[in-house]
């Protein structure tokens, strides 16, 4: 472990790149559905 | 090859050993790691869009091309049951790397059978090794999500396990278009097949580097509980408490109730309104089927983080009774407003999709972190029961109505009594659960001194 006055790194970007990794398939998916969820209302 | 050179080659990876994080890991990358491997293995639930092109390329029946499905899903009851307690012992790396082994080798398998019409290659690929997958992906980030968020486990949870009904909605669509791109013949479902290997290969990736358990020693947020506070349960003890069957009924008769719906959706909203002045079309009942997904999808995380607040056995308290509620409604008003019918139903999916994300979390409360994810695969038995046992019921009788000379909404009037009936089992079963005795409990210094062990080794 490394000594407590040593801050450590930043992982913004990682975390950012990690979300967005799972995210966009996530709302490829979401935005499929919405459309076919609308012919309830439409069909 | 024997199963210490199989130990060697993954400790020359570490992948053997629990990845310990570094001072500074944050706990907001454990969720995206979890979740690209339970959007990945949410794939299994649109194995239908397969079903038709197999059908028509290898002259198969309906029976026949739901094969690789259904071996899968048995596959990962039974993975999860026994292999819970190596995944606790190896850690989410190692279980992360087996569900990517497994998962994407299936369907390169399968790709193998397609390509020389060896139906049998696609049922062993997808079903057998694919399912081993699912399995132990299933489990592989539960006990690590809860160690980062012992402050909010049912949040943490709740994000894993909705991309497993979230990987569902990825794969339908793209599945469809890959398979209208590369034919519907035995090429170009192997085609599929093969990209499908490849794309998750990669895409899963992502959990196994990211993928750490916090340090034993402090707690993962600042001020909240520490990763092995309180009460510590052995896996090999905890099926021995009550609790852990109380909690098995309780999982078994939500998802028997919520299948009850699932199952019959389409068919299910067009009957009740067939002899009104407002019918519902095919497109409209695809569309209801759709907004159920979504349903499904919200309730994992939105009751399971709500449980955090209110707590597990409340939060049950309304998934059941609540659920018996919306039955009963469904059951004597359904026909005569489809806005009523539509809420009922939307509220009943959203509690099925719940309980299965807020599961862990219950199970956290009453047994510890110590194995949580070896005690989860063995209460997810209760699925495999209810997987078998809803379909079951609500076709049988559905059948039975129909042979009687039953038509709209009475088809389903004994099956939505015998939902309600199962909820209420369910809700009384919750009742029972009461905090595990002290005598299953772990001593501390063998709680301390294995996990010792496991950061030694790592």
């Amino acid at each position: 472990m490394s000594s407590s006055d040593s801050s450590p790194p930043s992982r913004r970007g990682l975390i950012a790149l990690a979300w967005l990794w799972v995210l966009v398939p996530l709302a490829y998916g979401l935005y499929e559905l919405v459309r076919k969820a609308t012919q309830l209302f439409t069909g | 090859m024997p199963t210490s050179q199989l130990d060697a080659l993954f400790l020359s990876f570490g992948i053997m050993s629990p990845p310990i994080a570094p001072s500074g890991w944050s706990r907001w990358l454990v969720p995206p790691a979890a979740l690209s491997v339970h959007l990945s293995i949410g794939q299994a639930y649109a194995w239908s869009v397969f079903k038709p092109s197999l059908e028509s390329a290898l002259d198969l029946s309906g029976t026949q091309s739901a094969l690789p499905f259904q071996l899968g899903i048995v596959m990962l009851g039974l993975s999860a049951a026994f292999g819970g307690t190596l995944v606790e012992r190896n850690g989410p790396r190692w279980a992360m790397t087996v569900a990517l082994c497994c998962f994407s080798s299936g369907f390169l398998i399968s790709a193998l059978g397609a390509a020389t019409s060896q139906y049998w290659l696609i049922v062993l690929g997808y079903g057998f090794v694919g399912g081993i997958g699912l399995g132990i992906g299933y489990i592989s980030p539960v006990s690590t999500l809860i160690k980062w968020f012992p402050d909010r486990p049912g949040m943490a949870t709740g994000i894993a396990i909705m991309g497993f009904g979230g990987g569902a909605l990825i794969a339908s669509p793209w599945s469809a278009q890959m398979l209208e791109s590369f034919g519907s013949d035995n090429s170009g479902i192997a085609a599929a097949f093969l990209v499908h290997g490849l794309t998750y290969a990669v895409f899963m990736s992502l959990g196994v580097l990211l993928v750490r358990v916090p340090r034993s020693d402090k707690p993962a947020v600042s001020g909240g509980p520490g990763p092995l506070d309180g009460v510590q349960v052995s896996a090999r003890n905890a099926v021995r408490t009550p609790q852990f069957w109380c909690l098995w009924i309780v999982l078994c008769m939500n998802v028997t109730a919520g299948i009850g719906i699932l199952e019959k959706a389409a068919p299910m909203i067009t009957d009740f309104f067939a002899d009104t002045s407002t019918p519902v079309s095919v497109s409209a009942a695809a569309g209801f089927v759709a907004l159920l997904s979504a349903a499904n999808m919200a309730g994992r995380i939105g009751w399971s983080s709500t449980s955090d607040l209110i707590g597990r056995k409340n939060i049950y308290r309304v998934y059941l009774g609540v659920g018996a509620l919306m039955y009963a409604l469904i059951a004597w008003l359904g026909d005569s407003s489809k806005p009523l019918f539509i809420v009922c139903a939307l509220v009943i999916l959203s509690f099925y999709g719940g309980g299965f994300a807020t599961i862990p979390a219950y199970l956290k409360d009453l047994f510890g972190t110590y194995q949580v994810g070896a005690i989860h695969g063995r209460l997810l038995t209760a699925w495999s029961t209810a997987g078998v046992l809803g379909p079951l019921i609500v076709n049988w009788i559905a059948d039975r109505q129909e042979e009687a000379g039953k038509s709209g909404a009475s088809l389903y009037g004994v099956s939505l009594m015998i939902m309600i009936g199962l909820l209420v089992v369910g809700f009384v079963a919750n009742e029972f659960v009461r905090p595990v005795h002290a005598r299953h409990h772990i001593p501390a210094p063998r709680e301390a001194a294995d996990v010792q062990q496991r950061q030694q080794s790592a």
